[in-house]
């Protein structure tokens, strides 16, 4: 498996380090159950999944990858700063 | 049909043309006490106990595919409770017990050998771990030795001792601990369910789940709809696809687990042994290869098979480990899917939906848990209390944060485990 990193070009997957899915993190002061979805609840898709991959032993951007978990293709990768994924400050 | 030396022998004179299939083939009736959703090992084995200890054998277990062709199908087969942490270690105590007796209770052959496992160590770090964990192993009732330099030499004197980066010190040694053959595991369990009465039925997919009014009346599947007071998962690494049926969204990310087996040799290892800092656990089946496996390729997987960074990290740490195998061909490699917990521990809960039971999240540990698995499930699904040994295995903690399992320590995160 390689991903092609936006500023690296395609690297080897060894070169990544692999957080789970790219989820837009709730408001600091969202309820329980919103950071209970989170940190913890799995849409666990066997299709494309949104997934954040940090290029560890390369530029060290964290990595918005769009992943097929059934054939390990994968579909899109986008900076993780540019996703969006910070949510409500 | 039982099986009996004396069977075996009538058998042999006669041509064997009195042996029989072990289980029906039923078609699916419209309704039942208890649907079981997957016919792996736990699904198998909740049926077992639901009719053996339970009485309940107005009971189906519905499988996509062929009993026994998931993960129960595709494991390193080890069997072992040396646990420490409070919560797996009652669990898994009372699973070695009834591995014990499983055979003579089935009245089945599942090879179970209880050939031992050695945890190796090679630092003093992980040797106050292994001193820790082998008191807590002796606390719960179970056996444990701790084995020095010399002691493990004796025993496998093939192991490299003389690695610098990883010397060997010792062991922690459970001789109760060792293998099972795991299609037989299935087979054993379908059969003695099969025998009370439950009807398992193959190549019957569910489709949905359902629900009304908060709690569950049925499944749809790919042989009609069959109603069914209460419903229980036991579908291993799609667990969080079954459950998405019934709108229940799971602390789960499903992962894929590579393991290998070598072409046949000689008899060379005696017991299962793992070798601490490659994660890396070896034994030696029956026909002679020596089955092996390491981690998980740690990202979300539904390919049943793997990557090839994990293949090379395996290779490596094995020949690390014993180098006289790095000219053996390796025969196979597979993956299996791993309903993967923040915590690495499972879930054998009540769900939000009532009568509607989760059986999940047994991590790259499902195979050792399978007899305890399916009887404490069926303890929760008969009389709708957890049973003792399995007090802990709550869905809820996820949330609350209370009574966490994180067994190796490295944090209740998904990617973690």
């Amino acid at each position: 498996m390689r991903i092609a990193c936006p500023l690296c070009g395609e690297r080897d997957r060894r070169e990544f380090y692999y957080k789970g899915a790219a989820l837009v993190r709730p408001a600091a002061g969202a309820g329980l159950d919103a950071w209970h979805e989170y940190v913890n609840l799995r849409e666990n898709p066997a299709g494309p999944l949104d997934e954040l991959w940090y290029h560890e032993m390369g530029c060290n951007s964290w990595l918005k990858v769009t992943r097929d978990t059934a054939t390990h293709e994968i579909l899109a990768v986008q900076l993780a700063a540019e996703a969006g994924l910070g949510g409500e400050p | 049909m039982r099986f009996s030396g004396w069977r075996v022998l009538k058998e042999g004179l006669t041509g064997n043309k009195g042996w029989t299939p072990h289980w029906r083939d039923p078609e699916p009736r419209t309704e039942y006490d208890v649907v079981i959703i997957g016919g792996g090992g736990h699904g198998l084995a909740t049926a077992y106990y639901l009719a053996k200890e339970h009485g309940i054998t107005n009971v189906a277990v519905l499988e996509k595919g062929y009993l026994g062709g998931g993960n129960v199908g595709r494991n390193t087969t080890i069997v072992r409770a040396n646990y420490y942490l409070p919560g797996n270690s009652e669990f898994y105590s009372h699973s070695l017990k009834l591995w014990e007796g499983m055979e003579q209770d089935l009245n089945y052959n599942a090879m179970m050998s209880q050939r031992g496992i050695l945890n190796l160590y090679h630092n003093d770090g992980q040797r106050d771990a292994a001193v820790r964990r082998g008191n807590a192993i002796i606390n719960q009732g179970d056996d444990a030795e701790l084995l020095s330099r010399d002691q493990v030499r004796e025993l496998a004197p093939f192991l490299n001792f003389d690695n610098n980066r990883f010397p060997i010190m010792g062991g922690l040694m459970q001789r109760r601990a060792g293998t099972a053959r795991h299609d037989a595991v299935a087979w054993g369990y379908a059969r003695g369910a099969d025998m009370r009465g439950v009807d398992l039925i193959q190549n019957c997919e569910v489709t949905g789940i359902d629900v009304e009014n908060g709690k569950v009346v049925g499944v749809q599947t790919a042989r009609g709809p069959i109603r069914a007071r209460k419903v229980a998962l036991a579908a291993a690494g799609r667990s969080g696809q079954v459950a998405a049926m019934a709108g229940l969204t799971l602390p789960i990310e499903s992962h894929v687990l590579q393991a290998f087996v070598s072409e046949g040799l000689k008899p060379i290892v005696d017991h299962v042994i793992t070798f601490a800092e490659g994660h890396l656990y070896i034994s030696q089946s029956d026909k002679g290869g020596l089955v092996f496996g390491s981690y998980l390729d740690f990202y979300s997987s539904y390919a049943a098979r793997g990557n090839l960074p994990m293949v090379e990290h395996t290779m490596e740490s094995f020949v690390a480990m014993v180098p006289a195998v790095s000219k053996a061909r390796l025969l196979r490699s597979w993956g299996g899917i791993m309903d993967m917990t923040p915590d690495g521990s499972p879930i054998i809960d009540h769900s939000p939906i009532d009568g509607l039971y989760l059986n999940c999240g047994w991590c790259y540990g499902g195979f050792k848990a399978t007899p305890g698995s399916g009887h404490v499930y069926a303890h929760l699904i008969a009389t709708d209390r957890p049973h003792g040994a399995a007090t802990k295995l709550k869905l809820d903690r996820f949330r609350s944060g209370h009574g966490l399992m994180d067994e190796e320590g490295t944090g209740a995160q998904h990617n973690l485990h």
